[in-house]
């Protein structure tokens, strides 16, 4: 079961319809009872750092979320804010993040020359793949994708990065370690590319 | 660098897609989700829905419809049209809808756009304008689907709506819109230079040139409407809309 997990950040519906569009149906649930059967999850998420955490603690998810991942490798799959808060913290708060990812999440900064640049960057821009992956097979030509975001991750593990996009700088806007994945763009919104990469997330071999 | 939006702005009456000449004479082009469909298969960048019958006839976001439109779109969507309640816009992003334009509920009370903003985030906020030549020179701000003047310079109104912490504008002429004979690039000259927002050029696309002309003089993003659902001089209906080499060929 492809669950969707609800923590009040955002819509989830987009991403649920687009898993209907390629065959699949998801669940989006907040609850325990539910989330634990999943074979896929999907962190997706819209909105401020702190806010995403303290919800998913207020709703004690945390502990459960850390089990299926860490200890039962159930593939996961952070969406925009869902991919910010695996990693150890953001620059756009004080709280911890899951922590699944050697990584942190910092702000966009230009340089002087680069000032003109707006954050939030918007709009459709293209990921260049660093390695191979099953999460990105079947990609050809120039792939591209829809982003919102003012914030984005910095890797520590370089081999972590599975795509990148440029804004201003080159930031990565596709992770994955082992089970654990994330997108910056919002995939339920990229059409062809979006529904490839969703597809590919579910029907990939287990970890 | 990310490529110039071009995006089909449609406009709903009553469930049904139609399209205006100079916000007058609502011509029926068919049904929304079979449109959503084909924009789909053609890729578009992103789509714009509003309903023009919302404000008029005094109701809220035909949220049924919305639905349905959401649940077939898998590219960015935003919708406009009766929106003027936070409890509006919380409904709109929660079926799947990114942006929610604000038009005549902005301008009637300004301060919606500031509590919409710090609430939901200014990238989801976008206040649409219609702007309307004065006969003597010059530009007015109109609302209520162009019947209601304002008094407003759409200079000073684009500034004031920056500073309420609007994520975007919509900047649509009156004049031009549904005549298919180019944006009014005196309008967006003015308004782009005045603002650091993003602008999306509204109202009178005809042709690929229409859009780099509209570049040329600020905006971020273009807007068409007869463009991409009528074909030829007769102004048969056909969902339609240009190729991305044919983009790509007067976009940078």
């Amino acid at each position: 079961m492809i669950v969707i997990v609800d923590y009040g950040m955002g819509n989830l519906g987009s991403i649920q319809n687009m898993c209907r569009k390629i065959g699949h149906a998801a669940l989006i649930s907040s609850e325990a009872a539910e989330i634990c059967r999943a074979s896929r999850l999907i962190l997706p998420g819209v909105g401020a750092f702190d806010h995403g955490m303290s919800q998913l603690t207020s709703l004690d998810l945390v502990d459960l979320l850390n089990d299926l991942v860490l200890q039962e490798h159930i593939p996961v799959l952070g969406v925009c804010l869902g991919m910010q808060l695996l990693t150890q913290g953001s620059a756009e708060g004080r709280l911890p993040g899951l922590g699944w990812l050697d990584a942190r999440t910092v702000r966009f900064e230009f340089s002087p020359e680069q000032a003109r640049l707006k954050i939030p960057h918007m709009g459709w821009n293209t990921v260049e793949f660093c390695r191979p992956s099953p999460l990105t097979a079947g990609f050809e030509g120039e792939t591209r994708f829809y982003f919102v975001h003012s914030y984005h991750l910095q890797c520590h593990q370089p081999e972590d990065i599975l795509g990148c996009t440029t804004y201003g700088y080159d930031f990565p806007s596709m992770v994955q370690r082992g089970n654990i994945m994330g997108a910056q763009f919002h995939p339920e919104k990229s059409h062809r590319f979006g529904m490839r990469l969703l597809r590919n997330f579910i029907e990939m071999p287990a970890c | 660098m990310l490529r110039t939006r071009v995006m089909p702005c449609l406009l709903l009456q009553q469930g049904a897609l139609v399209k205006t000449v100079q916000f007058r004479k609502p011509g029926y082009i068919g049904d929304p989700i079979n449109a959503v469909r084909i924009y789909n298969e053609k890729e578009v960048d992103e789509l714009v829905f509003l309903d023009i019958s919302a404000t008029p006839a005094g109701h809220g976001p035909p949220l049924g419809t919305l639905r349905e439109i959401a649940g077939e779109c898998f590219m960015p969507l935003a919708y406009g049209g009766g929106v003027r309640t936070i409890e509006d816009i919380r409904e709109i992003l929660r079926i799947g809808i990114e942006k929610v334009v604000i038009n005549t509920h902005a301008v009637e009370d300004p301060t919606f756009i500031r509590a919409a903003a710090d609430q939901f985030g200014s990238q989801s906020i976008v206040v649409s304008m219609d702007v309307r030549h004065r006969l003597l020179g010059g530009y007015q701000v109109f609302t209520r689907g162009a019947r209601q003047a304002t008094g407003l310079d759409p200079v000073a109104w684009a500034d004031r709506v920056q500073d309420l912490g609007a994520g975007e504008i919509l900047l649509t002429s009156i004049d031009r819109d549904g005549t298919q004979s180019g944006y009014d690039i005196e309008l967006l000259e003015r308004v782009c230079r005045a603002v650091d927002l993003p602008v999306i050029a509204s109202g009178g696309a005809g042709s690929l040139a229409d859009f780099a002309a509209a570049v040329k003089a600020g905006a971020s993003a273009c807007a068409a409407g007869s463009m991409v659902v009528y074909f030829g001089r007769n102004r048969a209906v056909l969902i339609n809309f240009p190729t991305r080499s044919e983009l790509e060929s007067v976009l940078a």
